[in-house]
């Protein structure tokens, strides 16, 4: 066997898979939405723009991501900046605060509403220490707002410690000279987390970034475990028309947004964190 | 500061970072806390009798009863909803790795023209809602006759661990010494036979690791599983679909069910979250 060719030989199952069940889809799906089996139409697209849950859908989508991922960032690094200064329990802290890493969607909206439910821990709490007077019934259709902060904290509950791990493993690239300099100067701990951490992280920012974004446009299930479909999401419409309303066109359809302002979304990130050619560490 | 305070001004300081230690130890306390509360929470009441979990009000103390999780595991399609979850996900890290570890080993080895190209079909798959191919999929599917099979939907989450499984392996490999394999060549070996005796079972625990990590991922995985599975449904498909129906003790157990072998592979993993994540930024 040549050894020019044996690299091209282990990329072949890969490049294989990826062509048949990502790339090869996703033409698919373009067809489903814009084709009525024969031509080309936007009908599929009218449903979807005129049906009166779109508006309500799409905003609620993008909403929860321009509240959840700010919290996430900060948070992540708030417990990334503590994880870096541990000295002793390190790898400890960093388990716990990695623990929700590895849970499903699905798994943290059922604890969420275990806390939520009428008779969940949240109202024990609020009826033991006589703030009402009988459990309120938070997850109702009556106010859509409690059951969108419910997801709020279910979706940062869950999904900070992903880009907690990108921020503590970009963190670690950063040299200590960085810091020892900028202490030598006099720099408060403040002003080194704003003028030496932030700017070196910009790499991993835009990688969380990025990720993180787009999952929280696919949120599904965590809004399905606490609220139904009270609060309709761009993920759980396409749930709903490809099961429900039998229409695989419509929902075709639904995907293709998400996957746009996915795309939107990345293309914001890369341009507005873009790194300096010849400035990574 | 004057020369009358510098007798206190030790004393100041030492009292000030007392007090930024105690912020700084009571907030990794509170951290913790948000993490593990609710998941005791939730085992609190997975390890309820049903009475006690529609009971209120909820003490935060678990009833030690099992009534609940009984309940559940005797739940007309649980078991074989278990099953399945298990199926898909060895599956899926099967081919996972088949797939992905080759794949990282050339890009740990090799220079070659299209490397840049295949790193970046790679990090594509990483921008896009993955889970969303279920639905041309499906459609696929149906017409080889996958549809609704375990084989099919590991298929589908395969094409969500390959990313994680090239990364890992690429930079698992990375860190293995390419003289290594030098020296076992000069010593007669062939590539395979030096991969076999000396690569790999320094990579082993690596492998095992991605391994896992893709497993978590075909275990955790809801809309994909409820979009191609009807007759065999994972359990997170299984739980998604009875939500609106199931009696809350149920879908507290099954929340359990989903959350505790998470937790024991991510302990498993934890060593290498890292080296993927730290290699995922270059």
């Amino acid at each position: 066997m040549p050894q020019r060719a044996l690299p091209y030989l282990l990329l072949l199952p890969a490049t294989l898979f990826l062509l048949v069940f990502f790339l090869y889809p996703f033409v698919q799906i373009a067809v489903l939405a814009f084709s009525d089996g024969q031509s080309f139409t936007l009908e599929h697209f009218q449903t979807m723009v005129g049906h009166w849950k779109f508006p309500a859908t799409f905003w609620n989508t993008i909403l929860l991501a321009a509240i959840v991922v700010p919290i996430q960032l900060v948070m992540a690094l708030a417990m990334a900046s503590v994880v870096m200064r541990l000295k002793t329990g390190r790898n400890t802290i960093l388990y716990i605060f990695t623990i929700p890493l590895g849970l499903s969607d699905l798994a943290a909206g059922i604890i969420w509403l275990a806390i939520f439910e009428q008779s969940g821990f949240l109202n024990s709490l609020l009826v033991s220490l006589g703030i009402v007077g009988k459990p309120i019934l938070f997850l109702g259709y009556q106010n859509i707002w409690v059951i969108f902060i419910a997801v709020v904290l279910a979706e940062v509950w869950r999904a900070t410690a992903i880009v907690m791990v990108i921020l503590v493993s970009g963190m670690g690239l950063i040299p200590k000279e960085y810091y020892e300099a900028a202490e030598v100067f006099g720099a408060s701990p403040w002003q080194r987390f704003r003028k030496v951490t932030l700017p070196m992280l910009r790499p991993s920012l835009q990688t969380a970034l990025i990720l993180r974004t787009i999952a929280a446009f696919e949120v599904f299930a965590v809004v399905v475990a606490l609220g139904g479909t009270t609060l309709p999401v761009l993920v759980g419409e396409t749930y709903n028309w490809q099961f429900n309303l039998r229409d695989p066109n419509v929902a075709a359809a639904y995907a293709l947004v998400i996957l746009a302002i996915s795309i939107a979304a990345t293309l914001v990130y890369l341009r507005v964190l873009r790194v300096p050619k010849g400035a990574t560490i | 500061m004057t020369d009358v305070a510098s007798n206190d001004q030790p004393q100041a300081v030492a009292e000030v970072s007392r007090a930024g230690r105690f912020v700084f130890v009571a907030g990794t306390v509170l951290m913790c806390a948000w993490v593990l509360v609710p998941i005791y929470l939730l085992l609190v009441n997975a390890l309820s009798s049903p009475a006690q979990v529609t009971g209120f009000p909820k003490t935060g103390l678990p009833g030690f009863d099992f009534g609940s999780l009984q309940f559940f595991i005797g739940f007309s399609g649980v078991a074989k909803a278990l099953w399945n979850s298990v199926l898909v996900a060895v599956l899926t890290m099967v081919f996972a790795i088949g797939i992905g570890a080759p794949a990282g080993y050339a890009l740990s080895r090799f220079d070659f023209p299209g490397k840049s190209a295949f790193r970046l079909l790679v990090l594509m798959t990483r921008a896009f809602p993955l889970p969303l191919l279920a639905l041309p999929i499906a459609v696929m599917f149906i017409q080889v006759g996958l549809d609704d099979t375990p084989i099919g939907l590991a298929l589908v989450h395969t094409t969500l661990a390959i990313p994680f499984a090239v990364l890992i392996t690429f930079s698992i490999f990375s860190g293995i010494p390419v003289e290594l394999e030098e020296a076992a060549w000069t010593l007669g070996c062939n590539r395979a036979q030096a991969f076999q005796r000396v690569v790999l079972p320094l990579v082993l625990p690596g492998i095992a690791a991605s391994a896992i990590f893709a497993f978590t991922i075909s275990w955790n995985e809801v809309f994909a599983a409820s979009v191609l599975t009807v007759q065999n449904r994972t359990l997170t498909a299984f739980l998604l679909q009875s939500l609106n129906v199931s009696p809350l003790h149920l879908k507290f157990a099954g929340g359990a069910a989903l959350v505790v072998p998470a937790l024991l592979f991510i302990f498993a993993v934890r060593k290498y979250l890292f080296a993927m994540w730290g290699i995922a930024n270059r």
